[in-house]
């Protein structure tokens, strides 16, 4: 079937806008939903799309790229260090173990062993696209069974490495359709070590020294696109690196997120590639589910399902021992077993590779192949189900021996200060001296360079996009302090925050009357004129200059702002009608001049009253 | 020769008619340091470091004040509240001003008579100060008697100024004494 490039994106948009909605109206999930649509528009259904989905697959592979590096960004180096262990150990032994297990089940059933290793590598492996997005969407990538299933998906892309090498191994015969772009491959072992560790400092490296400053550069320039563009070519850039010294792209692109996890423009990354990541990952889910052969399943079904199951038992119970082992609870180690109980996207390059390497033939590889497909599309269900009928039971029974988050993968603060200039400057050292966190998002590049060097944590950023107030943490916080730079921005960024954030505080700076008239609209609550508290300040200093007493003063300065915001409350429900308004406001000037020349200001400005001795004097001299 | 910190109190003293002539009596007057609280702490938000190395500048502390409801205007008590602190004002090693003396300087509406036991009030300015007192005590500060200056409100000018003068007179003699009044 031959299409138009348009044609196939059309498909491919159209069934994501149809099917996840539903999905998700269904509480599927989107990975169950993308999945499902890839298998109602693949070749075994209606054939809107046909052998091509392969090579999308393979494109969309990237969304995997894009996803660790995304999740890089939020792991600072020194939380990844904190892993070691559950990375090391839990990982490496489900490797090892399940490869073991699943080679010998393979000779049981009279495969030769090079066969039966090559089929126990694959399919030891586990889905880092579908697990880390499923529980991510379900907020539980910090429980203990989330980062578990981390730990293990970051070992296995660096199991990944040493597998690819021992391929060519397991070939029975030298193989003529030989896959080697790797640069390593013409490379002594030891050579080989030393381009792997190079290519590792190279990030590294760049990352400290080269990618921080250029992104400085880049955001200079304030155009928005090139920053997105310089985002992208950042995680490309990494991902070509590494397939040139044959290392993964992903666990590259990983190592790059950590690197520039403390970046100021950490967030700022964070929203311009993750749209791209979504995007990328629903076309890769939904390239899995098209290449679900259902011909081939329906022509052997009980086989296919006999080893979907089996398989996914196997892992699971392997997982669960492991999970024992580590001091997982009972209940987040359920979920930590079935999450990762299906195999990888990683299997798809395997088997083609085994293919290549002449190790299984066409039959074994179509069969397998759809073995993974089905396990990838069972996990969400599995999840579903986890969610529905088992975690219920747990939280009923014992809710107090639910284990607390291990690991926080990123910091939360209650306030959020939207524009750092001279006005949120203050607001932010005030609340900081109360010992009060906030993330700070900033859009002045060189103010965020400076108040980086006097070492004040601040994050460039426009404030006014959602993605990039949600990656600040608007989900969990509770106060927002609106101190943008202009007007505009101001505006913008309250909008959001109403649409998309309603549950925060909102504290908003205004510059003058209009601006607040325009807030007053939006119904924000809390406003505060710029220039009102010190001129009125200084107001009252002057008048305590001029002789009257400073506590007067103050009291005096007080009212007068308490009644110009009450005031302003009433003109901004006239102010569109002009003669009516500028009636208004004449009639407020001299009411407030009449109350200052009045001798009985006492009344105005009333508690004063019980201070005020005329009364009581003029009764005493009365009485006699 | 002791020194005296006069803790001056007035939330109004521009309708004032008797406190501020006292104010101008004890201008100029050797040893005495006039601390005008409303005025320096508009917004009653006490210096509480500053206010007792004040204190231990001085011998002896006066609160000097208009008699509003049968105590101090407001800021009165927001100052004793947080600069008689526990540990340096009292408790067991709370002994900053040990051997100081402390008072009252009063003015007040009516005549000395309704201030007594059959008189309008039912009490005398003595009984009505009794928390001043004991927080003296508590302080390990002895106690001076209220200097009083009754019926203001019908106070002419003139009287006025007697009382002033009066003022100056016992502020002198409380500063020279050698021993207790």
């Amino acid at each position: 079937m031959e299409h138009s490039y348009f044609f196939i994106a059309m498909i491919y948009l159209a069934a994501a806008v149809v099917f996840i909605p539903i999905a998700r109206k269904l509480g599927l999930g989107s990975v169950l939903g993308y999945l499902l649509a890839g298998m109602v528009i693949g070749p075994s259904l209606l054939g809107f799309i046909g052998q091509e989905g392969q090579d999308i697959m393979h494109f969309a592979e990237f969304g995997v790229v894009m996803m660790l590096f995304l999740i890089g960004l939020e792991l600072e180096p020194s939380l990844l260090w904190n892993m070691r262990a559950p990375i090391l150990g839990l990982g490496g032994l489900q490797v090892l173990i399940t490869t073991a297990v699943i080679t010998g089940c393979a000779l049981l059933l009279g495969q030769p062993l090079n066969v039966s290793l090559a089929i126990g590598m694959t399919l030891s492996l586990s889905s880092t696209a579908i697990v880390l997005q499923s529980l991510k969407e379900k907020g539980i990538l910090s429980s203990a069974a989330g980062q578990s299933a981390f730990s293990v998906l970051l070992f296995q892309d660096i199991a990944v490495i040493p597998m690819l090498a021992i391929f060519p191994l397991l070939a029975g015969t030298s193989t003529t359709h030989s896959n080697g772009h790797s640069l390593r491959d013409n490379l002594p072992a030891w050579m080989q070590t030393f381009v792997v560790l190079g290519a590792v400092v190279v990030i590294i490296v760049a990352g400290r020294y080269l990618i921080k400053p250029l992104l400085r550069i880049v955001a200079r320039a304030r155009v928005r696109e090139l920053f997105t563009a310089f985002a992208l070519l950042l995680v490309v850039s990494i991902s070509v690196l590494m397939s040139v010294v044959g290392l993964s792209p992903a666990l590259g692109a990983f190592l790059g997120g950590v690197v520039l996890a403390n970046s100021e423009y950490r967030h700022e990354l964070e929203s311009d590639v993750e749209p791209f990541k979504g995007l990328l990952l629903g076309l890769f889910f939904m390239a899995v589910g098209a290449s679900i052969d259902f011909k081939l399943i329906l022509s052997m079904p009980w086989v296919i399902l006999g080893l979907v199951i089996a398989l996914m038992a196997l892992k699971s119970i392997i997982l669960l021992v492991l999970g024992r082992i580590f001091r997982i609870s009972i209940e987040q180690n359920l979920l930590f077993g079935m999450s990762l109980s299906q195999v990888g996207e990683f299997a798809f390059v395997l088997l083609s590779f085994t293919f290549q390497y002449n190790i299984l033939p066409q039959g074994t590889v179509s069969i397998l192949t759809a073995v993974v497909a089905i396990s990838m599309a069972i996990t969400p269900l599995l999840m579903m189900l986890y969610e529905r009928l088992i975690q219920p039971r747990f939280n009923v029974t014992d809710k107090n021996t639910r284990e607390p988050d291990e690991i926080h993968l990123q910091e939360k603060h209650p306030v959020i200060i939207a524009g750092f200039g001279r006005f949120g400057n203050i607001v932010g050292r005030f609340l900081r001296v109360n010992g009060i966190r906030a993330t700070i998002l900033d859009l002045d590049t060189d103010r965020v360079d400076t108040l980086q060097n006097l070492g004040v944590k601040v994050y460039y950023g426009d404030a006014s996009r959602q993605d990039l107030l949600e990656a600040a943490g608007a989900m969990d916080a509770k106060i927002i302090i609106v101190a943008m730079d202009t007007v505009e921005q101001t505006l913008e960024v309250v909008k959001v925050v109403r649409k998309h954030f309603p549950h925060l505080q909102m504290l908003v700076k205004a510059e003058n009357i209009p601006d607040t008239y325009e807030l007053m609209d939006l119904g924000v609550l809390h406003i505060y004129r710029e220039t009102l508290d010190t001129s009125l300040r200084m107001g009252a200093d002057a008048l305590n200059m001029l002789g009257v007493r400073a506590y007067h003063a103050h009291r005096i300065a007080g009212t007068f702002r308490k009644q110009e915001e009450k005031a302003l409350k009433g003109l901004s429900a006239i102010r569109n009608d002009k003669k009516l308004y500028i009636n208004t406001v004449k009639e407020r000037i001299e009411e407030l001049e009449k109350l200052m020349a009045n001798d009985k200001i006492t009344r105005w400005n009333s508690p004063a009253q019980g201070w005020d001795e005329s009364s009581l004097i003029n009764e005493a001299n009365g009485e006699q | 020769m002791s020194k005296i910190l006069i803790l001056f109190a007035h939330p109004a003293l521009e309708k004032s008619r008797v406190q501020s002539q006292l104010l101008a009596a004890l201008r100029g007057l050797q040893g005495v340091t006039l601390h005008d609280l409303y005025e320096v702490y508009p917004d009653l938000n006490i210096d509480v470091r500053h206010e007792q190395s004040l204190l231990l500048q001085h011998d002896i502390i006066l609160f000097q004040h208009p008699f509003y409801w049968y105590s101090a205007p407001a800021i009165v008590k927001q100052w004793q509240d947080l600069v008689l602190e526990h540990g340096w004002a009292y408790g067991s090693s709370g002994t900053a001003l040990r051997g100081k003396r402390m008072g009252n300087v009063i003015t007040a509406g009516g005549p000395e008579t309704t201030y007594s036991k059959e008189g309008w009030h039912h009490h005398t300015i003595a009984d009505f100060l009794l928390p001043f007192e004991q927080t003296a005590i508590l302080c390990n500060m002895q106690y001076i008697p209220p200097f009083t200056i009754y019926g203001t409100h019908r106070l002419t000018p003139s009287l006025i100024q007697e009382q002033a003068v009066a003022y100056r007179q016992m502020l002198e003699q409380l500063r020279d004494e050698q021993t207790r009044i």
